[in-house]
């Protein structure tokens, strides 16, 4: 019970404004697919066009490959779950997740049946006679899942639908949400800004900026081997240094920066010449012991401006001699050697398949603002 | 405005303020000495008891009116208690006939009224600023005609355009002209508070429109419709100056009550005052014991 | 128009569109114009209509430049409404600043209560009180004999003043709302703060209380203001021969004279009149349409 939705060079513009940029890719049938970017990337837009709320300006949907194009929300195979959840306040729990079958002309037995059976999946049992505004903030959201579950759709849309809830449910959600697409085998398409949720759930990832899709991949790949620089400062932390390429062989490529000359994995399309981008993830830069900072590769040598200690790691926040910033994550090995102290000066440096070369587009995400 | 008089009444009685803080208190004390602030209570209490005998000592002298045993509504001088102007009221047929005529003009504003005013709110809502502003400006204009212009285009508009005379039609329709207009602004101060993301997860969850609009929105709507009903007939019922002139043969009973004061004066139009005001303090006493029931927890 | 269609869909938003139309094309603007567009014609027998006869003419407006007695009465009509309206918004603003500001709690719901009871009290009937209070054997004329001040009963509904003081009591609560409603939404703090700083309680007023509740000011006046000039009700129940109010006019051209032209010709300048008054209130208040009515 689960089809494939295929975005078919999908293009929508309101007036001047382009929210969606020729999206073209396709969601297996039976997979969970989240659409991850910053607020106002398109990514709403996206799922509105899915679920029939919006018509394309160009470009054609299809679920399960049948054309979507003049279907509304209520013909299409697609449930939504809003961001406020929008249950009805005026209809019990149990009347809310029978709606969609009560306008299905389906009898009012066999609805409340189906509803105490959802509210079981939902590990909410017994509370279907209860009203929506007595519900906590976590059961609403399982209600509405209930809601969207009890029509058996073929997709099932996400719209930020843990932004409401506080940090320990919203992970607690999480692994719920996942168990339960498992489950069910239902295609999921989710939309989140928070890249926790989308790389913790997802088979696959869109990551979206300025209404383009920038990669498609799952969550690891995105991780290791982000195509953009977008892509690579927006999901998980990393340092940049910005440089001239010098040159690149073996798939390798040797850049000038204010940090001195660093080497890494070229990505596609860098030549020499090229203005680019160094992307180092802070915990894969290792701290290089003094007898070996001369032959290190790829050496940094740095300022401790900050240290702070969170258990498993500490977080070091570092400056080039250039006066780069860089940050360093250093895995505690509990030999009570507390590492280079503030003000002192130490040599990092990363291997050279650890870290990889872009081309500067201009676009990266803010170095800071991604780890959000 | 009439319209809003129940919402603002529910405002009022639930603004339950918190105290005001200390400090200011003494503020206020170390700015006025304790002489001038007594004047000042002094002064308000008494306008508060003019203005209340201002309200409502005439309603009280004229429902005394009716039980003075005399042949004209007069409470001086007393001539003794009786109760018989209600029994001459009840016999009076022309009364009865204008109650009537007055009901059905009520129901018919209403079923106009209730729909119009309805779709009214919904259009508003669809629009975008410009055009809203526009069709907001038309639909609010008859509040702000005067009932006797109202009356007479819309007798001339029909009887010279359609030949249709004055009459019980007629008057529904110069009422409910502007009445709908009530209604409008009542619906869309629910329609403010409504998500509409309730439409579109109903729609979503594969109901037609028609379905969306029974089950989501009217519910919703539900306690304005209640309230705009019954503002809606309260409003035909005491017109008169619209009426007046689109009325043609027919008479409702604020037009029998005015023609009762010019002609044939008898302290009978003082007992039907008795008793609708008694009516309207029952109703109002009923309305306001019924929200506070509802405000407990 | 696109956002209804797609919440409601195309059979309601036909039936809405369809509605709205009726009521706003057909119950109101078209009888509106015709009114008018029979008020530049002449007063003719139905089977002359069409005819040569049947011209645009200014003939009706200039019956009331020619008749001094309606022109007098039609210029009565604009003072004593602004009169009306100006003693109305006196009454009612200490009444409407007391429940905004001072009083809180259930004494503000009590007060609200006993406002409104009155006013679903139908006009007629609060009319009639004043009837009765007026009459020459009634209250007021006994208090004042009592009180010495006169030595034989007049005849209050003699000249105008039984129509204003009628008229100010039926209208009292359309001016008492709004005001009520501007002024709760002031914050309380800022009469504080203007005491604190040595402003004397006028002065409160003039400079924080009123421009505050300017659109409350404005709506309760227009409100007031367009009842009573237009306000048959009040002058034929109160009033003599002898104070008759521009209403009554019109009302006589329709009902007794039958030249329905000659009627619309009035009403229109009675509608021109409400008007240029609402015109005024919104520049004086410098308030906008979409502020009032709400």
């Amino acid at each position: 019970m689960s089809q494939s939705v295929d975005l078919d060079h999908v293009t929508m513009r309101f007036g001047d404004f382009t929210a969606v940029r020729d999206a073209h890719l396709t969601i297996n049938g039976g997979e969970f697919f989240s659409f991850l970017g910053p607020s106002g990337c398109g990514k709403t837009t996206l799922l509105r066009l899915i679920s029939g709320f919006m018509e394309p300006t160009e470009g054609v949907v299809r679920i399960g490959g049948k054309d979507m194009a003049g279907l509304g929300p209520n013909k299409r195979p697609t449930t939504l779950i809003f961001q406020n959840l929008a249950l009805f306040p005026l209809m019990s729990v149990a009347e809310n997740i029978a709606f969609g079958l009560e306008v299905r002309g389906v009898r009012r037995d066999v609805r409340r049946k189906r509803a105490d059976a959802l509210l079981d999946l939902v590990a909410l049992p017994g509370i279907g006679d209860k009203k929506v505004a007595e519900l906590s903030g976590g059961q609403k959201q399982r209600v509405a899942i209930a809601r969207a579950l009890a029509v058996e759709p073929q997709v099932l849309l996400l719209d930020e639908p843990l932004s409401a809830l506080d940090l320990k449910l919203r992970q607690h959600m999480r692994s719920e949400l996942r168990a339960l697409q498992k489950r069910t085998g239902v295609t999921f398409v989710y939309i989140t800004h928070d890249q926790g949720e989308a790389l913790a759930m997802s088979d696959r990832v869109a990551v979206m900026d300025v209404g383009r899709i920038e990669q498609v991949d799952t969550p690891e790949r995105l991780y290791d081997a982000p195509v953009s620089p977008f892509v690579a400062g927006f999901v998980g932390e990393n340092n940049r240094f910005p440089g001239r390429v010098v040159e690149v062989l073996d798939g390798l490529a040797c850049v000038e920066t204010a940090a001195g000359r660093l080497v890494a994995r070229a990505g596609a399309g860098v030549k020499t010449g090229d203005a680019v981008l160094l992307f180092a993830r802070p915990e894969r830069l290792r701290l290089v012991p003094p007898r070996e900072e001369a032959v290190a590769e790829n050496r940094i040598p740095v300022t401790v401006t900050d240290r702070a200690f969170e258990g498993a790691f500490a977080l070091y926040t570092l400056r080039t001699e250039g006066g780069t910033p860089v940050t360093a994550h250093l895995v505690h090995t509990g030999g009570g050697d507390g590492g280079p102290a503030v003000g002192e000066r130490a040599v990092f440096a990363f291997r050279p398949d650890e870290a990889i070369v872009l081309p500067d587009d201009g676009r990266a995400a803010p170095a800071q603002e991604a780890a959000e | 405005m009439t319209e809003i008089a129940p919402d603002r009444l529910a405002a009022l009685a639930e603004a339950q303020a918190p105290r005001e803080p200390e400090t200011t208190r003494r503020r206020r004390t170390a700015a006025t000495t304790p002489a001038a602030e007594r004047l000042r209570s002094g002064l308000t209490r008494f306008y508060l008891v003019l203005f209340f005998a201002y309200l409502f000592l005439p309603l009280a002298i004229m429902s005394a009116a009716t039980f003075n045993d005399s042949r004209f509504p007069t409470v001086l001088p007393w001539l003794g208690t009786t109760t018989k102007w209600f029994g001459v009221l009840l016999d009076d047929r022309l009364m009865w006939d204008a109650l009537w005529t007055s009901l059905i003009v009520g129901a018919g504003v209403v079923a106009v009224a209730l729909p119009t005013g309805v779709a009214a709110a919904l259009l508003l809502n669809g629009l975008h600023a410009r055009a809203r502003n526009i069709v907001y400006a038309l639909m609010v204009s008859p509040l702000l005609t005067p009932g006797v212009i109202i009356g007479i285009s819309t007798l001339i508009f029909w009887d010279r355009a359609f030949g249709m005379p004055g009459g019980v039609l007629l008057t529904i329709l110069a009422q409910a002209s502007f009445i709908t207009g009530y209604v409008m602004l009542m619906v869309l101060a629910r329609m403010q508070r409504f998500d509409p993301g309730l439409e579109e997860a109903a729609l979503d969850l594969g109901a037609t429109h028609t379905q969306v609009f029974r089950r989501i929105t009217l519910p919703f709507l539900a306690p304005s419709l209640a309230a705009a009903s019954v503002i809606a007939f309260l409003q035909s019922f005491e017109n008169y100056n619209t009426t007046l002139f689109v009325k043609g043969l027919d008479t409702t009973l604020t037009v029998y009550i005015a023609s009762q004061v010019r002609t044939g004066l008898t302290p009978a139009v003082n007992a039907l005052g008795v008793i609708l005001i008694g009516i309207t303090v029952i109703g109002a006493a009923v309305y306001e014991l019924r929200r506070r029931q509802a405000l407990k927890p | 128009m696109t956002t209804l269609l797609r919440r409601y869909g195309w059979p309601l938003t036909a039936v809405i569109v369809l509605l709205c139309a009726w009521w706003v094309v057909v119950m109101v603007v078209l009888p509106q114009l015709v009114m008018v567009d029979y008020s530049f014609r002449p007063n003719l027998l139905p089977r002359e209509i069409g005819t040569e006869k049947d011209v645009w003419t200014l003939a009706n407006y200039k019956t009331l430049w020619s008749n001094q007695i309606h022109l007098a009465i039609f210029f009565k009509t604009i003072w004593a409404s602004c009169l009306v309206t100006f003693v109305t918004f006196v009454v009612c603003y200490p009444i409407a600043y007391y429940m905004a500001q001072v009083a809180r709690g259930p004494k503000a719901g009590l007060f609200a209560v006993l406002l409104v009871i009155p006013y679903w009290v139908n006009e007629i009937l609060r009319t009639f009180a004043w009837y009765i209070l007026l009459s020459r054997g009634g209250p007021i004329n006994e208090a004042l004999m009592g009180l010495g001040l006169i030595a034989e009963p007049i005849d209050l509904k003699q000249g105008d003043l039984g129509v204003i003081l009628g008229m100010v009591y039926a209208y009292i609560l359309f001016m008492v709302f709004p005001l009520y409603t501007a002024m709760e939404s002031l914050d309380r703090n800022q009469i504080e703060a203007a005491r604190d700083l040595g402003a004397s309680i006028p002065r409160i007023h003039w400079r924080v209380v009123i421009p505050h509740s300017k659109p409350g000011i404005a709506t309760g006046c227009i409100m007031t203001f367009m009842l009573a000039a237009g306000s048959y009700a009040v002058p034929a129940l109160l009033g003599s021969p002898g104070s008759r109010w521009f209403t009554e006019i019109i009302y006589n051209w329709f009902f007794e004279g039958g030249d329905w032209p000659q009627g619309s010709a009035y009403a229109f300048i009675l509608l021109l009149l409400c008007l240029g008054f609402i015109l005024l209130m919104l520049k004086l208040f410098k308030v906008r349409l979409g502020d009032i009515a709400k």
